[in-house]
């Protein structure tokens, strides 16, 4: 018997080896060896750990199926029965960060075994767990996996060795929203006074307790009457002309196109998707599947909607920033406004 | 996107797959829908059945833009 602790490891397809988007579909499996991540990963344990085997999962095998890949994977933690889970990298891939952060927070809430995983910080997988999962804070992409790697396995050995960990900023992981008491050589109304006089003399300062962000938007008031109402269309799903005319980006959208739709009934061959990271062939053979404009028309006919809008909107979801949908939100939602949209049907791939 | 739109008054509904996504950014109505490469539609199902299909996911939308809700709302 050896005195390591043992790891698990969990990847997607990608990292896991077995192929891109293309097996993304594919069911979890077990191996019983060290895969992809997991092989850097072991060697910044330094002999303290080793990893006894690898979960793989395609992405949209496991949001799909959730609750079939969860119980999965369970079965394997419960029989492989290791001292510590680690998922991902994700780095900034949503569909990969759901499935790291939904599974690290199960096995630490079902069986009380810590977990360890690693994304960028607008990756939406971090909200999912980062109250009981340590989160490293990564880069956007894979190509910082050399800066991750070492930091998750850093903070996976303190853990295993019962170390308390520092401050996030400290150890590189993302804050928890937990309090911690500690001493201070001054008192509160003294560090409050200098942080005063501080941001007074516009100096740098820093509080000591950040105000949680609140962004929630009030719901609009519903459609009255929909037989009245224009609708609009938009799309995080890439849908474009053939061709790709405004050039948007398949990844990392930096714009967001409009495209006139008064003269079709439906979307058919002369336009397709553009978006990265989803098997395309669904949406290019009836691009219908992601903007329903087929239903929408037929609804205008018969009179169970007003209209639908002269312009549909598109852009790329994929590894988009935060900061860049704010933008084009603003941007197509002050177009929708001035041409009097009543509601919008916006769909996501 | 969904929520700056929302801002200018229009109501939106958000029909993704990965509800959970659009829940923790804090989409007001949401439709879960079919799958990620096809999230209003089905290839497995003949051209009527997706259409029927596709129809009821339209339907669902529609209902979640006529009904006053008063945080985040999942039409299922």
């Amino acid at each position: 018997m050896s005195d390591k602790y043992k790891v698990l490891y969990y990847v997607n397809q990608f990292f896991g080896q077995i192929g891109g988007e293309e097996k993304a579909g594919m069911e979890p499996v077990f191996k019983n060896e060290k895969i992809g991540p997991a092989v850097g990963f072991e060697s910044f344990l330094k002999g303290n750990g080793e990893v006894i085997g690898t979960i793989i999962c395609g992405d949209n095998y496991f949001n799909e199926h959730k609750n079939e890949a969860l119980s999965f994977i369970m079965k394997t933690v419960k029989e492989v029965k290791p001292d510590i889970v680690v998922t991902g990298p994700a780095f900034n891939a949503g569909r990969y960060g759901m499935a790291c952060g939904v599974i690290a927070k199960t096995i630490v809430e079902e069986l009380d075994i810590p977990a360890v995983t690693g994304m960028y910080i607008e990756n939406p997988g971090v909200d999912t767990c980062k109250d009981k999962v340590i989160v490293v804070s990564t880069p956007d992409s894979a190509a910082g996996m050399r800066k991750a790697l070492p930091v998750m396995a850093a903070i996976t050995d303190k853990l295993m060795k019962g170390e308390e960990l520092g401050l996030p900023e400290e150890e590189g992981y993302i804050p928890q929203g937990k309090r911690l008491t500690v001493f201070s050589d001054k008192r509160g109304s003294q560090r409050a006074v200098e942080m005063l006089i501080a941001r007074l003399k516009g100096e740098g300062f820093k509080t000591e307790l950040p105000m949680p962000e609140f962004d929630k938007v009030e719901p609009a008031p519903p459609i009255k009457d929909l037989s009245k109402a224009t609708i609009a269309l938009v799309t995080s799903g890439g849908i474009v002309p053939k061709g790709n005319p405004d050039r948007i980006q398949s990844a990392s959208a930096q714009k967001w196109g409009k495209y006139d739709i008064t003269a079709l009934d439906k979307l058919e061959a002369d336009y397709c998707t553009i978006h990265g990271g989803y098997d395309p062939v669904y949406a290019n053979e009836k691009p219908d599947r992601i903007v329903p404009l087929d239903i929408l028309r037929q609804y205008e006919k018969e009179g169970i909607i007003g209209k639908v809008s002269q312009y549909f909107y598109t852009t790329t979801g994929t590894g988009t920033s935060v900061g860049n949908s704010i933008k084009f939100g603003k941007e197509i939602g002050a177009e929708l406004k001035a041409d009097g949209v009543d509601g919008v049907i916006l769909t996501s791939t | 996107m969904v929520k700056e739109i929302e801002r200018y008054g229009i109501p939106i509904v958000h029909m993704a797959t990965i509800i959970t996504i659009s829940q923790s950014v804090g989409a007001n109505r949401i439709v879960p829908t079919v799958a990620i490469p096809h999230p209003v539609g089905n290839p497995s199902l003949s051209a009527e059945g997706e259409h029927e299909l596709r129809k009821s996911l339209v339907d669902k939308a529609l209902k979640a833009l006529t009904t006053e809700v008063s945080g985040i709302t999942i039409f299922d």
